[in-house]
């Protein structure tokens, strides 16, 4: 395989740092997000822990700390959801005819875009997570230096395998939809009941069937479920529920993600193999 | 000595149950200036896009620098260079970016890539907006730089869709001048063009393309001389009988009524034959009001082959916008 996907992900680096405006909005949208929806909400959860049931011996987690995790995933779902609308772009008013027209495989355009979803959710992630230290999320509690590390990998190694399937998704759809206007309503249309479906705010332990059966095909929940197992430990409890992770638990929550990276590749791969701009 | 570069051999294509592209044949030799002309929907955009892999070959043998579209896709597209009718940059890299991702996604080894920028932006004078994005750029320098990209991999051939469409007459002059110093370096050239003046100045061949079929093909002087030695303008008192008048006479091989009175073409020397005409006609009683003489040019020969009518859409515009309804 020739390096050409990297000269398509070379682009997609230069437009995410040449747009200061976006960069900005980017890179503080999320932080904002922790400050003021996770103070807000721990004063409030915090205030009421009385009525919280807690099981003597286990740790509980605040309210910042369990929703910290969940804007982490959050924000890897909303920059690889919105990702792929460059291509659209590129469609309609940019190369995606020189790119078509030159003897790059299609592939590559795909590859490029995925790595640079991926790019920018590690970074938005990362500064979340160091943004959330300083705030007072109490992650890796208790970790050796060491076993730190282990967690922040296997947090990014679930990040990105998440971000991947979400660009192709993205990826896919912008190469096989026309109008810009569609594409932004789908995703909009995908965003909330992705979000609200999820662990990433609340347990779903206490949630209807139907609703718990929408939670567990959602990827959002199996990348939340990675994040606080490596950064809050296998067992703890957080909202008055009682987490117990198992290993066998993370693998096929990773298996999961890997699973739907790998059908939204196959989607976004036929989709730029038929793609055609005349 | 020279060989054909381009071998196209009864390409036909087809949009749903719509003919865009019906046997056509033609051949273009290594060197040449090739301008392929059509009205709008002639099918000449359809042959291009099979040209330069964009579109399937349906029908028949397409080679390019030796190789077929079908079975050597790759190999085609590294050989040809591409300018699109329509802007294709990225508004926000810069001249130097757009360059350097055209050599990368072709695969140029660095060296060679950043030598090759170079020598493009002197050729189209572009050295002073090196660092700029592209949406700063006027009209003209985004053309130019485009061409610049086409040539970035020293492609065998350069397919050139409406390179000057918009711009302003300063601006295609120097354009033309690029073409030609690209053409006299070795490259041959594909030209599609609206513009007359355009084919007719560049070009070393012209073949015309309508509903899918070529309809003409030779040099601009051929294909003028095939029109007639000159062409007469007329005013008349009365231009039905004298249209009549004209039509018998063994000079004038064709008579067409314009909304200003006639034009006549002719078969000899008009400036022998024009005092005979005069005087038939003003022998019937016709007033002539006013005559004007001029060589048959290649707007001419064009509106003589492809009629006067306005075309709107292409077949597969035509095609896309049923399928989407």
């Amino acid at each position: 395989m020739g390096r050409e996907f990297l000269t398509v992900y070379w682009r997609e680096m230069i437009r995410f740092v040449r747009f200061k405006g976006q960069l900005f909005a980017a890179l503080v949208q999320p932080a904002l997000w922790l400050l003021l929806f996770g103070i807000a909400m721990t004063s409030n959860f915090d205030n009421n822990s009385f009525s919280m049931p807690t099981v003597p011996g286990v740790m509980a987690v605040d309210y910042l700390t369990f929703m910290a995790a969940g804007v982490m995933a959050m924000t890897a779902l909303f920059t690889c959801l919105f990702g792929g609308m460059g291509l659209l772009f590129d469609k309609n008013w940019g190369i995606m005819k020189e790119m078509l027209a030159s003897p790059m495989p299609s592939y590559h355009i795909q590859i490029g875009v995925g790595l640079g979803g991926v790019t920018k959710s590690f970074i938005q992630v990362g500064l979340i997570l160091i943004f959330g230290l300083v705030l007072g999320v109490k992650f890796f509690l208790g970790f050796s230096a060491l076993e730190t590390v282990v967690a922040i990998v296997g947090i990014f190694a679930f990040i990105m395998v998440f971000s991947a399937g979400f660009i192709f998704l993205s990826a896919g759809l912008a190469m096989r939809v026309e109008s810009m206007e569609s594409v932004q309503a789908m995703m909009t249309l995908l965003t909330l009941p992705l979000m609200f479906s999820s662990n990433a705010l609340y347990s779903t332990s206490s949630f209807p069937l139907w609703l718990q059966t929408i939670s567990s095909v959602n990827p959002l929940t199996y990348l939340v479920n990675g994040i606080r197992y490596f950064a809050l430990g296998n067992d703890f409890t957080a909202m008055g529920t009682h987490y117990e992770y198992t290993g066998g638990d993370i693998a096929l929550s990773f298996v999961v993600l890997l699973i739907f990276a790998g059908l939204t590749f196959v989607f976004a791969w036929r989709a730029f193999r038929t793609a055609k701009v005349t | 000595m020279s060989s054909a570069i381009i071998e196209v051999a009864d390409l036909e294509h087809s949009f749903g149950d719509v003919k865009a592209v019906d046997k056509v044949s033609f051949t273009v030799e290594e060197g040449e200036i090739f301008s392929f002309l059509g009205p709008n929907g002639a099918g000449k955009s359809t042959t291009i896009n099979v040209l330069t892999t964009q579109l399937p070959c349906q029908k028949g043998t397409v080679r390019v620098c030796g190789f077929d579209v079908r079975t050597a896709r790759q190999a085609v597209k590294k050989s040809i260079g591409v300018v699109f009718q329509d802007e294709v940059l990225d508004r926000d890299m810069t001249v130097r970016e757009t360059l350097e991702f055209h050599g990368r996604i072709y695969s140029m080894p660095k060296p060679e890539r950043l030598a090759r920028e170079k020598e493009l932006i002197e050729l189209v004078e572009l050295g002073q907006k090196l660092n700029v994005r592209t949406k700063h750029l006027s009209g003209g320098m985004k053309r130019r730089l485009e061409i610049a990209r086409g040539l970035m991999t020293r492609p065998r051939v350069l397919f050139l869709d409406e390179p000057t469409i918009g711009l302003d007459p300063q601006t295609r002059l120097k354009i033309w001048d690029y073409i030609k110093g690209i053409n006299e370096e070795g490259t041959t050239i594909f030209l599609t063009t609206h513009y007359m003046d355009e084919a007719d100045t560049l070009s070393d061949r012209i073949e015309i393309i309508d509903y899918g079929k070529i309809i003409a093909t030779g040099t601009s002087e051929s294909l003028k001389n095939t029109l007639g030695e000159d062409m007469i303008y007329l005013e008349t008192g009365d231009d039905v009988k004298a249209l009549k008048l004209a039509e018998a006479m063994s000079e004038v091989t064709e008579v067409k009524k314009t909304s200003k009175g006639l034009e006549l073409i002719l078969n000899s020397d008009g400036g022998k034959v024009m005092p005979k005409i005069l005087r038939s006609i003003g022998k019937e009683g016709v007033d002539i009001i006013s005559v004007r003489m001029k060589k048959p040019s290649l707007d001419d020969v064009f509106v003589h082959y492809t009629g006067r009518e306005m075309r709107a859409e292409s077949a597969e515009n035509a095609f896309h916008r049923r399928r989407r309804h």
